[in-house]
């Protein structure tokens, strides 16, 4: 399995030439494997992705965590979505009221875009994920619910061989006591445990997140710490601020590095990153 | 073990920013979480009684009315809830296993989760001043 890092920036995209290292296009990240290919998120990263030509492919499943703005706002630039040969895939979290299709048409629809949903060329279908199993291809794929405001799911992701956890909108620690080390008692656990690669929220500093309790997202340290309680063998800091530039994110990783000791890997995701699991 | 579902894991969250005494059970009504507040009514610490059965934390009180009648489990407010799965409001006496008896409110309500099924049951304990 092949994991390619399309988008890491949180919020909005940046283009600042002080971001261009870790890049500013917001979340997407390729999965693929034999022929088959996932999309997470249809953040901006999204954006110039297209299935390779001549290989007859034409599947693509494009699996949501959540439907804010910077998870779908590459949608309307899918260039799959525009040939009738291709057959498409949304998987998004069902929400209590409306449907998956309602909700994307939101956006998917004047005067906020041109094109609306059903007037996409491609066969579409869509399918709403609560704490599911699902199978596609090779990939066997479970999604659970986690903290973030609205309805959001993590992924984990497996070939039967190893196991890629998607989780780049997601608050652990909020509450009064921050991240309970009980697992039973910590959001997103189920999804992460023994993962091999763990793609995580980590949008804050640990000195700026008493100030954005309850946003949604975690700190570096946070994620850290929730990687290690699920035993997971390497760790990205993704959904990077878009205050913080290459310079920024680079001393607050140093200093994270300097502070806390743990035995797996850990790095701070780059658009661009290639990772191939077994 | 897996994790609970965060529905149930957002209400101890809550719990624990709490002054009321809040008391979190399973679908089978397995004490799973109390905060600090129910720790002083329990006279018990999460922290070293961890998990209770059913049967163990139902005994920990005798719930009587204004005459002092012990009032059968099906009428009280947390196991209305469990097995109705809806909210449930009562105010009676409590007698502790040391013989403190005190007057409460209890407010239950059931935990249902987004996919729309019964995820487990919060109680919260009021004191109710009472000048007799
Ligand atoms: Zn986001
Ligand atoms: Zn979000």
């Amino acid at each position: 399995m092949k994991v390619t890092l399309r988008g890491v920036r949180g919020s909005i995209p940046t283009t600042s030439p002080h971001m261009s290292h870790y890049g500013g296009n917001t979340s997407c990240a390729i999965v693929s494997e034999e022929d088959r290919i996932l999309v997470m998120d249809g953040g901006s990263g999204m954006q110039q992705f297209n299935l390779p030509e001549g290989t007859g492919m034409n599947r693509v499943d494009i699996l949501l965590t959540h439907l804010h703005l910077d998870h779908i706002q590459g949608l309307g630039f899918f260039i799959p979505f525009f040939n009738p040969e291709n057959d498409i895939h949304i998987w998004g979290p069902a929400s209590t009221t409306n449907s998956l299709h309602a909700r994307l048409s939101r956006y998917l629809s004047p005067p906020l875009f041109p094109v609306q949903l059903r007037e996409l060329p491609c066969k579409l279908t869509l399918h709403e994920i609560e704490n599911s199993s699902f199978a596609i291809g090779p990939f066997t794929i479970e999604s659970r619910f986690v903290i973030h405001p609205g309805p959001t799911v993590g992924f984990r992701v497996s070939n039967g061989r190893s196991v890629f956890t998607y989780i780049p909108d997601h608050e652990p620690a909020l509450g009064a006591n921050g991240l309970l080390t009980d697992t039973k008692w910590l959001s997103g656990f189920d999804l992460a445990v023994n993962a091999d690669l763990l793609l995580h929220d980590a949008q804050y500093s640990y000195q700026q997140y008493p100030s954005k309790k309850g946003w949604g997202h975690s700190s570096m340290d946070d994620a850290a710490k929730f990687a290690s309680l699920a035993g997971v063998k390497h760790l990205l800091l993704a959904h990077h601020d878009p205050a913080h530039t290459d310079a920024q994110l680079d001393e607050l990783f140093a200093d994270l590095k300097k502070r806390k000791n743990y035995s797996f890997n850990y790095e701070l995701a780059a658009e661009g990153m290639q990772i191939n699991l077994p | 073990m897996p994790a609970y579902a965060i529905e149930i894991i957002l209400n101890r969250q809550l719990a624990d920013c709490l002054s009321m005494p809040v008391f979190i059970t399973d679908t089978a009504g397995n004490l799973i979480f109390y905060n600090e507040p129910a720790e002083k009514v329990l006279g018990t610490r999460f922290e070293e009684t961890g998990e209770m059965k059913v049967e163990t934390w139902s005994t920990i009180f005798k719930q009587q009315d204004d005459e002092g009648n012990l009032l059968p489990p099906d009428s009280l407010p947390l196991v209305r809830t469990i097995k109705d799965q809806t909210p449930n409001h009562k105010t009676f006496w409590i007698v502790s296993m040391l013989g403190k008896t005190e007057k409460i409110s209890v407010t239950a309500y059931p935990i249902i989760g987004r996919a729309g099924n019964f995820l487990g049951a919060v109680a919260i304990f009021w004191q109710v001043k009472d000048a007799s």
